[in-house]
Formats: structure tokens, C-alpha cells, sequence
């Protein structure tokens, strides 16, 4: 029942084999295996969105994800959208508008606000607060990530406008 | 908050899948989205041996995929929420999911959780089972000895308790594609976007010239299964939209809704809100018919 | 825009007059935090580290009768498994009374029970093992035998003679009792033209940090040293508490407080559970780690704010205010909670009911009673959020009954803010409040009147929007009156270390802790003011007992008034010393230099004359070139505690408006102002932000938090699905602006600001709900305000 499982996945580009036992959490394989701390747990069961990463492209819950599920696919964390300079336009607005305070829950939340900026590209300020609505924040009233993601729609979209 | 240790496998074909199944029996779980199963086991609620991953049959045509063909628009047991979320198949053909499907969670969960997951576990607060009674859905299950159609209306038979026999899988839904001159509504009462609905209304009917026909009202979160109104749906068919037959219908609900209290809500509570939102949704359901 | 702080700090004719003082600069700490690379106690790695589990009571109040840990003890990856009593031969037990709350009682706590456990959660096992998972699989195989006894829940059955005591040593369940009677209250309530009276109930919640708490212990028995690395918001408080208990030299403990995800008030408590992590490390001689995850958070973080209150209030026919009379009556766990002790909360109501107003007549009577359930104690307002709902809301009810508008009823009454310094009637001492300009200011940003004259027309079309107000005073950079005076070794001053390195940088070392609020932020734009330098030549470091000087942390909203009070003098005796060295190098005097931009300048013809690298590179390396008696001093440490006022207090208004649906009873919050006057800003969006911070977290105990517990003390809804929090969807934007009255007991001006929203916002939305409901003749007094509650209040249901 503790028979580890050897697994390939792709974080942030980079291939990592390591065996896990299958209990393991997607986040307590990134924490503990892969040393990427900036994947946050704060609950694990699904509610706070601390969690938040992307397999495949796509924001998922790691606490509700199994790391040997990720085995063939590609997740990115916070450290990998960082360097690769993605969201260096949100981080950007995120600073100015002191959009976090304590950070914990900041790397899912750049996560969640940088799928909505991807999906929504038109966002109302009342769709931007639904869409971000999986993700708690304690520290800030929420009132200046509305204001950073709505910052960085609109630059964006001038930009694309171009 | 570490689960218990599992073996975990990823059958490649149902076969195998059946074979896992039958193996391990009750030491089993079936794990798809595992969107509530993996809270589950985080809080170790559940201690089961091994997961049988069935993600890997999405090559199954029987599983997966959103198709219509003939007036019947089936939804496959793997399709993600979120698939369902972006489908024009389902804003067309069956609107009331497309309502519904925004309310469930939110979107990282529904990047991942599945139709057939959240049919099978059957939470008293989900939003398809409520749609599925409503359109009078049906259910295809698969086993070993092969698929079998059970209706949504018999399906869902107690509290997290479904026709699904021991080694049979929800393989998909099959949906009444939307016919002309009917609409639906699908609204819920939930204190914050995403959470368990304290209540929630699926409406589907004929409209025509204000009055209804083939009236189905289905409710969650007011039992322990979805709950077709139909003392209240008798007091709507053939007639024509009013306040007074809006009134006799939200009356008749006492007689057939037995909420549950909760932490936050009494069963009086429940039971009202239920009459509120049958008003709103019948409103909804006549505005721009 | 804020307006500019009126900042005392000048020399004329100096390039920088308030520098960085007053600006809304971003934060150089949250770079980090933005990239995932911020490090949290759980994200350090050590060899050898063991991680625990607890095994905790099931049952709200039972006698462990056996408890057997032998099987846990084999399971694979166990370590050590200890009980109570194990334990307690390395930790002595603690007793949460300080001597300035008189008659306050509350028994021994041990680190890990012994005996009994009194409420669901409390730790009585502990389990050691190389992986958490481990830990969690040995819990299951903890055998114990319990023998159940009676269970308190019921505050109201507290203080009934019938209900046995909890601690039988103590005699009965009564925690701490306080009066306070001033004036001829009985002969005011007796003759006024109207009397008005209400209670308020309070859910008691909880702070629900997103980072768990988190401890590593790492003890050296070479050295009898003991490093601990906690997410807390006092390490120096720490360092004592672990001397003091595990019997380890003061100077051979090191605490030392990385990134905290979040604290509110949470992390500055004294957990059982985590004085125990460091006993566990002493008894291993390695490396151990604790984290509570969210179930344990919900059941053993401390919870606050239960409260019953009744409220009175006395006016004449024309609007006066004669008299407030309130009866608190308030549930905490089985312990006081060491070491502030479980009765600042409720004598806090006794301090603040009233407070904005002028009255001569107060009573109040507070009872603060031992239950079997979770621990309570300081959660961010710290008793600020009973005592304005409650004054506000009676306040609003006289208006109601007097026919007056609610804002002119208190602008009736606010004390005039040319009448300080002022004494209130429960005694607390304002310096220079500022009632009147905020309610002005407040009125004029939400267009009061076009408010009103919407609610009309809306109502008409059967919308219920509702308007609230509330004042408030808050209490801030608290002297040693808080604790100190109490017996407690809890410092209410700090220290700022400011040294100059060789290449011009500076290292600005200070005592009061980070939270993510900004107080290095600001700290590092007080000391580049002070100093003369830019701001990237400044680097800030907190959280080290063993680098930083002595101090209090952070609590009780005291990080920037104090704290950047003691940076600010530093930074001025630095700039004196690096004076004085470029004097020396220069041969010229002192009085004609100054320091701006990172260079020595001199004042008269404005010329550069050194780069603050060169004083760095002669003071440092050729001190041989230097006058004969002369000794560069390039670190200046100096230390600051409030003197003249027991408490700074603050002011400010809030107002809601909201929305309720009469058929659902559903509320939606469309928009929440505050204007706030906390003196001094020093960094306006900070600021800014902390007040929407604190608004929201206000917002949720009024609108959707309780811990709820069952008769048999058992928590319902302890996770994060049947907990319910602000989200993003259901929160609105919030106007913040300010008037500033600077404190004249510091150089610096500033006040703090950190807990004032929390203060405000249940009252503002309590009223503005009642506001709504008032076409149909009924109130809300019960938070949260669930659809329930509104539902019951308009006969729905």
C-alpha cells in the first residue's frame, strides 16, 4: 500500500522521475520532492484555492490532486510562470496595487487571475470577482486584486489591440 | 490531513477496469475527477485499498465525448464540467445544464470534476441529478454484462444512494434535446458564488402564448434525492401563466418538500425559499417565451 | 488622493523635506511573495526533522480513564510517542491571570493534558514520525477510554449555581467580573425622556489564517540552545515563554519569524500545542515540526467575540445622549490564554461602549465565563467590534425613536473636536480625536443626502436598500498599560538597530514583526527619510531575536506608531554620527552639512561633498585618517515606548450600503466608506489597504462566520466548506479616505491603523441592515446576519 510509483511529470518544463506513493498530493509533491515551495496548502480539501496550479494548461486544485494523476503531463507553478516572465505584467500591477499582504495565498491567486485574463479577455469587474471567487484572501478585501486584474485586462487588451 | 495509504491503478480498458473492480469489490473507489473523493480521503473519511483511475478510458467512445443525435444529446461519464461549461452542443440543445454548470463550485474544480462522478456520488446539493429528473433524463450504466438504461427519475433512490449496482459505472447521460417552444430555468440560493446551494430549482416547459404544458419542477437540496414537484407541476399544467396559479403551486410544495434543516437553515426556511424561488423561476421561465 | 502627512521630521532648507514619509510606495518585501518565493516556516528543510501529530479529545469535556500508545508506537515511521505526563517533566504548566484584571482566575494549563481534556481538540497525545503522513497513519491506532463529564456550551448556564464548575479547584465558572458604574445612572434612566434598550448577540468566530500555525524546534543539546522558527507575532514574547518553561537560558533561545501568511491576531497566543513542539525537540534532541492543518485550525486556533450583550441608552427629547448602560456577558474556552489573558476582550467592551460620545452616566457590567469549548482570546479589534455594534446600533435606535436622522443624531452628540484633551466616561484618555471632520468628510465622499433620496425612490418599487453608520474609537500603540502592569513579560516597547555599511547601504534591524501589512515597508521609508538616503540602499530585517533589538512584535495595531517612532530616532542619531564623520573628514563644522539622496551636501551652497560610501569606506577601513579621539559610530540603536497616554486612541466613521431582499432575506453589500484618522500616514495605500482588509474581515463576522457548536461542545461546521469566509463575489468596494490629527507623544505622529476596519464594519452593516428593515418595523441584533435570521425578523418564517 506504500509501493511507490514511478512517475515522469513535467514541471515547469523540466522532466522530473521520481517514485511517490500514490497517497501523495500534488502539492506535497512539488513541496517535498520537487522543493518548489511557492505551491501553498491551506486547506486540503478544495476550498481556499491556495493550492491552485496548472496541469496541462489547465488551473486545478493540487490538494485534490494526485501527484502520480500528473504522470505524463505538465504542470506549472508560480516559480515556473515567474521565470518565464508570463505574468510579469500581473505581478507588476499586483505590486503596485499592494494586491497581496501576507502572499500565501498569492500564487493561486495569479494563477486563477492569469486563467480569467486567458478566458475572459473582456471581463466585467463583477465577472473578474466571480471568476476569482475560488480563491480566498484574508489579508486584502479582495478589492485590490479586482483592481490589479482589471488594470492588466486593459492593458492587455489595448495590447492586443495593436 | 494526509490520506491513508491506496494502491492506485489506471485500467487502460473497461475490461480491466471491471476486472480491478471485481477484484477488490467493496476495498475499492472509483476515481474520475475526484473532486469530492480526494477530500475524502484528505480528511480520512473513506479508507479505501485501492483507486481505480478511470481517466484513462476517455478513449472509450461509451464514456466520453458530447454527442446529438436524434433528439438525444449524451453527455459521456468523463466530460469535465468545464467541457460542459464551453459546450455549444449543450448551450443549444440542452440549455438548463448550460445554466446550471456555472453554479458548481468553481473553476478549478470544474477543469476536473466529471459528469459521471458527480451523478454517482449523488450529493443532495449537485446540480445535474436536479436537471437530469427534471428533463427526465436517462442514465446508461455499464458493467461487465454490458449497459443498461436506467431512468434519472429511478436512479436516484436515497441519501448518496444510486441504482448503480457493485461493478457498474455511470457510462453517460442521455438528455431530451431542446424541442421548440420549450424553455428552461435552472436557479439555485447559495450565500457565496460556488457553495452547496441551500436550495435550487430546475423548471422545463412548453410555453406557449403563456400557458404551460409538459410543466417539470425538480428541486435539490430539499431532500435527500432531487425532488420532482409533481402536485405542484399539476397545478401549473395546461394552465396559463398567472400569479394565482404561481401562488397554488408554491402552496402545493409543503405538501411534497421535506427539507432538512442544516446548520444555517431551518426546514421552514428551506421549504419558503423554495416557494420564492419556484416564482422567480416560473417568472424566468414565461419572460420572453 | 490621501492628503500629505504633516510630518514634524525637517531640517530646513534640506532637499527632502517628508521623503519617503507619506508616499504610497510598493512593497520591496512582496517581490518575493509574488514569485512563490517568499519562505513560510513549513518551507524550510532541516536533517533529521520528525514531524507531529496530536491526538486529540474527541469529547468536549472527559477523564482520560486509559490511553494506550503502544500500537501508535510501531506503526511504520514512528519515532516517539508521548502523553501528558511525558511531557510536562520538560514543560511546566502556565496560568493565563495578569494582576491589573482584578480577581481574573483561570487553572493550570499543561503543554499536552494530563488527566482531562476540556474541550474537543485539546491535545493529549502527541505522536512523533519521519513523515506527517506517518504521524497521521500511527493517530489511528491510539487506543483511549474515556469517561465522559458534563459539558458546558450554554454561556447563559454558566454562573448558575446548578451547573458544576469546569475546574472545581476554582469554585465556580466565572473567569474575570468587572463593574464600572460613574454617574447617577439609575436616577438618568429613571427621569430621561427616552430610554431605549437592545441586545446583541455576537457569534463567536475565528481568525482562519490561510498559513497554519507552524513551528519547527530545533534543540542543540551540545549548547542547551533552542532555535525556533514559529510563525508568530511576538518571537521575543516567545523567547521568554520557552526560557521560562522548558527551563533554557533566556540567551539560548533563539525565535526567529519568517514570511507569516497571515495572523490577525491569531499567531500572537501562547498554543499549548506548539510550546509542546518545543518540549518534543528538547526530549529528541532534533529537529521537530508542527503544523496545524485547517481541521485542527478550526478546533484549536483561539476563536473570539461570543458575546450576549444588553444595551441601554438614556436621551432628552432633543437629542442628547445622557447615559449608556450595557451587561456583558461573554463564553471563552476552559483556560484563559496565556499570557494576555481571556479577559481583555470583554473589559475592552467595558472600556469602548460609548466612547464617541458625550455622557457623564455609564455603567457597565462584564462576566467573562469558562466553557467546554475551544480557547478564546485577542482576534484583530480585540472587543472593538462588540463595543461599536452595540454602541451603534442603540445609538441608532434612540435616533430612530426621537425621529432624527441617524447622522444628525450623531453629529449631535460626537465630542466636539475641540474638546481634548478629553476623559470618557468609562476613563480612557483621548489625546486629539477628530469625530466631527470624519463624519463631514464621510458624509460628503458617500453623498449622504443623494443616498437618502434613492433609498425613498427604490423603496416605492419594493427595493429595501439600507444605509448604516457607525463611530468608533480605536485603541492603539498601547503603552505597558495593556500587559505590562499586569505582571505580564510582554514588551510594549521596541527598538530599531540602523547601521551603515561600508558601501553606503543600510540595514535597518527592528523589533516589531511582519505580517504582510507593510510595517518593514514603512519602516525602510521612515529610516531612508531620516537618514538621507534612497530608498534601494534600505534593507529591513525583523523576526530574529538574536538580531534585532528587544521588543514587543507586533499586536493590538502598535507596528508602525511605535515601531517607526524608534526607527525615526535612530535613523536621526545615525545621520548626527555620519555627520559628524564627514565633518571630521572635511574639517569643516558639522552644523553646515546635511545628508540627502545618499551623499553629504553642504547646506549653505548646496555642493556635494561625499557619497555616503565614502563615510562608509573611511569609518569602517581608514579610520588611521581621522582626527586622534575621534570614533566613528556607524550602528545606532534607539528605543521608544508611548509615555503619555495609556492607549493612543484613534477615531474614524464607516457607513454601508446594502441591499435586502425581503423574500430571501438574502443581503447583498454594495458599497462600504471609511474615513479614518490614525495621524501620521506613513504609507497611504498601505494603510488604505489594511482598513479594506480589516472591513472585509469585519464583514464576515457580521454577515457569515460561526463556530457552532453542538450542546455537547462538538464543532459543526469546522472546515472550510461549512465555515463560511468572504469570497470575492460577494464583497464590495470600499472607499477609504482620512483626516489626519497627529499624536504629539511621538516625533513620528503616527497612530495605528491595522484593526480599525475589523472595529467598524459589523456595526456599519448591522445598522445599514436595519435601515433596510425598517419599512417593516423590525431589527437584526444576532450576528451573522443569516437569511434565516432576516427571514425570522420579517415573520417569513
Amino acid at each position: 500500500m506504500s509501493v511507490k510509483m514511478q512517475t515522469a511529470i513535467v514541471v515547469n518544463g523540466v522532466t522530473e522521475n521520481r517514485a511517490v506513493e500514490p497517497r501523495i498530493h500534488l502539492i506535497d509533491y512539488l513541496r517535498d520532492e520537487c522543493g518548489l515551495t511557492g505551491a501553498h496548502a491551506g486547506c486540503e480539501h478544495g476550498v481556499c484555492g491556495a493550492c491552485t496550479v496548472r496541469v496541462d494548461g489547465e488551473i486545478v486544485r493540487g490538494c485534490l490532486t494526485l501527484a502520480v494523476q500528473a504522470d505524463g503531463r505538465q504542470v506549472d507553478t508560480i516559480e515556473g510562470l515567474s521565470d518565464s516572465g508570463e505574468i510579469a505584467d500581473l505581478q507588476k500591477a499586483f505590486h503596485e496595487h499592494n494586491a497581496l499582504q501576507c502572499g500565501f495565498c498569492t500564487p493561486g491567486m495569479l494563477m486563477a487571475a492569469q486563467d480569467l485574463l486567458r478566458e475572459m479577455p473582456n471581463a466585467s469587474r463583477e465577472e473578474i470577482r466571480e471568476y476569482m471567487s475560488g480563491n480566498y484572501c484574508r489579508c486584502t478585501g479582495y478589492q485590490s486584486i479586482v483592481d490589479a486584474i482589471e488594470e492588466v485586462l486593459q492593458a492587455r487588451r489595448k495590447g492586443a489591440a495593436k | 490531513m494526509k490520506a491513508p495509504a491506496f494502491d492506485y491503478a489506471k485500467p487502460r480498458t473497461l475490461s480491466e477496469a471491471f476486472d480491478l473492480l471485481e477484484r477488490h469489490g467493496d476495498e475499492a473507489k472509483l476515481l474520475a475527477g475526484g473532486q469530492t473523493l480526494m477530500a475524502t480521503l484528505n480528511m480520512r473519511l473513506s479508507q479505501p485499498e485501492i483507486l481505480i483511475d478511470i481517466t484513462g478510458l476517455a478513449g472509450e467512445a461509451a464514456l466520453s465525448g458530447i454527442r446529438s443525435e436524434n433528439g438525444v444529446v449524451s453527455v459521456g461519464a468523463l466530460t469535465r464540467h468545464r467541457e460542459i461549461e464551453r459546450s455549444s452542443v449543450i448551450a443549444a440543445q440542452v440549455p438548463m445544464l448550460a445554466q446550471a454548470v456555472p453554479h458548481i463550485a468553481h473553476i478549478a474544480i470544474r477543469n476536473v470534476g466529471t459528469f459521471g462522478g458527480s451523478m454517482a456520488f449523488a450529493d443532495p446539493a449537485a446540480e445535474y441529478p436536479v436537471c437530469a429528473v427534471a428533463l427526465d433524463a436517462n442514465l446508461i450504466l455499464v458493467s461487465r454484462q454490458g449497459e443498461r438504461r436506467v431512468s434519472a427519475r429511478q436512479f436516484f433512490k436515497a441519501l448518496y444512494e444510486t441504482a448503480l449496482k457493485p461493478g457498474e459505472l455511470v457510462a453517460r447521460g442521455e438528455f431530451p434535446a431542446k424541442k421548440p417552444g420549450y424553455r428552461s430555468v435552472f436557479m439555485e440560493l447559495a450565500r457565496r458564488h460556488g457553495d452547496y446551494a441551500i436550495v435550487g430549482v430546475a423548471a422545463h416547459a412548453k410555453v406557449t402564448g403563456g400557458v404551460l404544458s409538459d410543466v417539470n419542477l425538480a428541486y435539490l437540496g430539499m431532500g435527500g434525492i432531487p425532488m420532482l414537484a409533481r402536485n405542484a407541476m399539476a397545478e401549473l399544467e395546461g394552465k396559463a401563466y398567472a400569479l394565482e396559479t404561481v401562488g397554488a403551486a408554491q402552496r402545493a410544495l409543503a405538501g411534497e418538500l421535506d427539507p432538512s434543516a442544516d446548520l444555517y437553515s431551518s426546514a421552514a426556511t428551506k421549504l419558503h425559499l423554495a416557494r420564492v424561488l419556484t416564482g422567480r423561476a416560473l417568472a424566468a421561465l414565461v419572460e420572453g417565451a | 488622493m490621501n492628503a500629505r502627512a504633516e510630518l514634524p521630521v525637517s531640517a530646513p532648507g534640506t532637499k527632502t523635506d517628508t521623503g519617503y514619509i507619506g508616499k504610497s510606495i510598493p512593497r520591496a518585501n512582496a517581490k518575493r511573495l509574488l514569485q512563490g518565493r517568499g519562505t513560510y516556516t513549513d518551507d524550510l528543510r532541516f536533517p533529521r526533522l520528525a514531524h507531529i501529530v496530536y491526538f486529540r479529545s474527541p469529547h468536549a469535556h472527559a477523564r482520560i480513564v486509559t490511553l494506550d500508545l503502544s500500537k501508535a508506537k510501531k506503526s511504520r515511521g514512528v519515532i516517539a510517542v508521548f502523553d501528558g505526563r511525558a511531557v510536562a517533566e520538560f514543560c511546566t504548566p502556565w496560568v493565563a491571570v495578569l494582576g491589573h484584571l482584578k480577581g481574573i482566575k483561570s487553572a493550570p494549563q499543561h503543554a499536552i493534558a494530563i488527566e482531562r481534556a476540556c474541550w474537543q481538540g485539546e491535545a493529549v497525545a502527541a505522536i512523533v514520525a519521519e513523515t506527517r503522513a506517518q504521524a497521521e497513519d500511527a493517530l489511528q491506532l491510539v487506543e483511549a477510554e474515556w469517561e465522559e463529564l458534563p459539558v458546558l456550551t450554554d454561556m447563559e448556564l454558566a454562573l448558575d449555581p446548578a451547573t458544576p464548575a469546569i475546574h472545581p479547584d476554582l469554585g465556580d465558572n466565572l473567569c474575570f467580573h468587572r463593574e464600572l458604574d460613574v454617574g447617577t445612572v439609575d436616577e438618568v434612566f429613571k427621569n430621561a425622556d427616552v430610554v431605549v434598550e437592545e441586545t446583541y448577540h455576537f457569534g463567536r468566530h475565528t481568525g482562519v489564517t490561510l498559513e497554519g500555525r507552524s513551528i519547527v524546534a530545533d534543540y542543540n543539546p551540545a549548547q542547551h540552545t533552542l532555535t525556533v522558527y514559529q510563525s508568530t507575532q511576538a518571537p521575543h514574547m516567545m523567547q521568554d515563554i520557552f526560557s521560562r518553561h522548558l527551563n533554557i537560558p533566556e540567551a539560548n533561545v533563539r525565535v526567529i519569524t519568517k514570511d507569516v501568511g497571515g495572523s490577525y491576531g491569531i499567531k500572537v497566543h501562547v498554543y499549548p500545542d506548539e510550546v509542546a513542539a518545543a518540549a518534543i525537540s528538547v526530549m529528541l534532541k532534533r529537529p521537530v515540526k508542527f503544523v496545524a492543518d485547517r481541521l485542527e485550525s478550526f478546533l484549536t486556533d483561539i476563536h473570539a467575540r461570543e458575546h450576549r450583550v444588553r444595551a441601554r441608552l438614556a436621551a432628552s427629547k432633543s437629542g442628547e445622549i445622557l447615559a449608556f448602560e450595557i451587561d456583558d456577558l461573554t463564553a471563552i474556552g476552559p483556560y484563559s490564554v496565556y499570557p494576555r489573558t481571556s479577559g481583555i476582550e470583554g473589559n475592552q467592551v467595558v472600556n469602548l461602549t460609548g466612547g464617541p460620545y458625550m455622557h457623564k452616566h455609564y455603567r457597565a457590567k462584564l462576566d467573562v465565563v469558562f466553557t467546554n469549548k475551544n480557547v478564546t482570546c485577542q482576534y484583530r479589534g480585540v472587543g472593538h467590534p462588540i463595543a461599536v455594534a452595540v454602541t451603534e446600533g442603540i445609538v441608532d435606535l434612540a435616533a430612530a425613536k426621537l425621529g432624527m436622522d441617524p447622522a444628525e443624531f450623531r453629529r449631535k452628540n460626537l465630542i466636539p473636536d475641540d474638546a481634548y484633551p478629553y476623559t470618557s466616561a468609562s476613563g480612557m484618555k483621548f489625546e486629539l480625536l477628530s469625530h466631527h471632520q470624519c463624519l463631514d468628510k464621510l458624509l460628503a465622499l458617500m453623498d449622504y443626502p443623494a443616498l437618502r433620496a434613492e433609498q425613498t425612490r427604490l423603496r416605492e418599487k419594493g427595493v429595501y436598500r439600507g444605509i448604516g453608520l457607525a463611530s468608533m474609537i480605536e485603541v492603539t500603540n498601547p503603552s505597558p498599560a495593556f500587559y505590562g502592569v499586569g505582571g505580564a513579560r510582554i514588551s510594549a516597547q521596541d527598538g530599531a538597530t540602523l547601521r551603515l555599511e561600508p558601501t553606503g547601504m543600510v540595514t535597518v534591524m527592528v523589533s516589531v514583526t511582519e505580517q504582510g501589512q507593510g510595517t518593514e515597508a514603512v519602516f525602510a521609508q521612515v529610516a531612508a527619510t531620516a537618514l538621507g538616503v534612497t530608498m534601494d540602499k534600505v534593507k529591513v530585517v525583523t523576526g530574529d531575536t538574536e538580531v534585532t533589538p528587544y521588543g514587543g512584535g507586533t499586536w493590538a495595531s502598535r507596528g508602525a506608531g511605535i515601531g517607526g517612532e524608534a526607527v525615526l530616532q535612530a535613523g536621526k542619531a545615525l545621520k548626527s554620527n555620519v555627520l559628524d564623520v564627514a565633518a571630521a573628514m572635511l574639517g569643516v563644522d558639522k552644523g553646515t552639512l546635511d545628508v540627502t539622496a545618499n551623499e553629504v551636501y553642504d547646506k549653505l551652497t548646496g555642493a556635494t561633498k561625499l557619497p555616503l560610501s565614502e563615510i562608509g569606506r573611511v569609518g569602517y577601513f581608514r579610520p588611521d585618517t581621522l582626527p586622534m579621539n575621534f570614533q566613528s559610530e556607524l550602528t545606532v540603536t534607539r528605543h521608544y515606548t508611548p509615555r503619555t497616554y495609556g492607549f493612543t486612541f484613534t477615531n474614524g466613521i464607516q457607513a454601508s450600503l446594502l441591499e435586502v431582499d425581503p423574500d430571501t432575506g438574502f443581503v447583498k453589500l454594495l458599497k462600504h466608506w471609511a474615513v479614518e484618522d490614525c495621524g501620521t500616514i506613513l504609507n497611504p495605500m498601505l494603510v488604505d489597504e489594511q482598513m479594506r482588509g480589516g472591513i472585509v474581515q469585519g464583514i464576515g463576522g457580521a454577515m457569515l462566520e460561526e463556530c457552532i457548536y453542538s450542546a455537547d461542545g462538538q464543532m459543526q461546521n469546522g472546515n472550510m466548506a461549512d465555515y463560511l469566509v468572504p469570497m470575492s463575489g460577494e464583497m464590495p468596494d470600499m472607499e477609504i479616505a482620512h483626516v489626519q490629527s497627529p499624536t504629539k507623544t511621538s516625533e513620528l505622529g503616527a497612530k495605528g491603523a491595522g484593526e480599525a476596519g475589523t472595529a467598524g464594519a459589523p456595526a456599519a452593516v448591522m445598522n445599514a441592515i436595519n435601515d433596510a428593515l425598517a419599512p417593516f418595523g423590525t431589527r437584526v441584533t444576532a450576528q451573522p446576519f443569516t437569511p434565516e435570521k432576516i427571514l425570522r425578523a420579517l415573520g417569513k418564517v
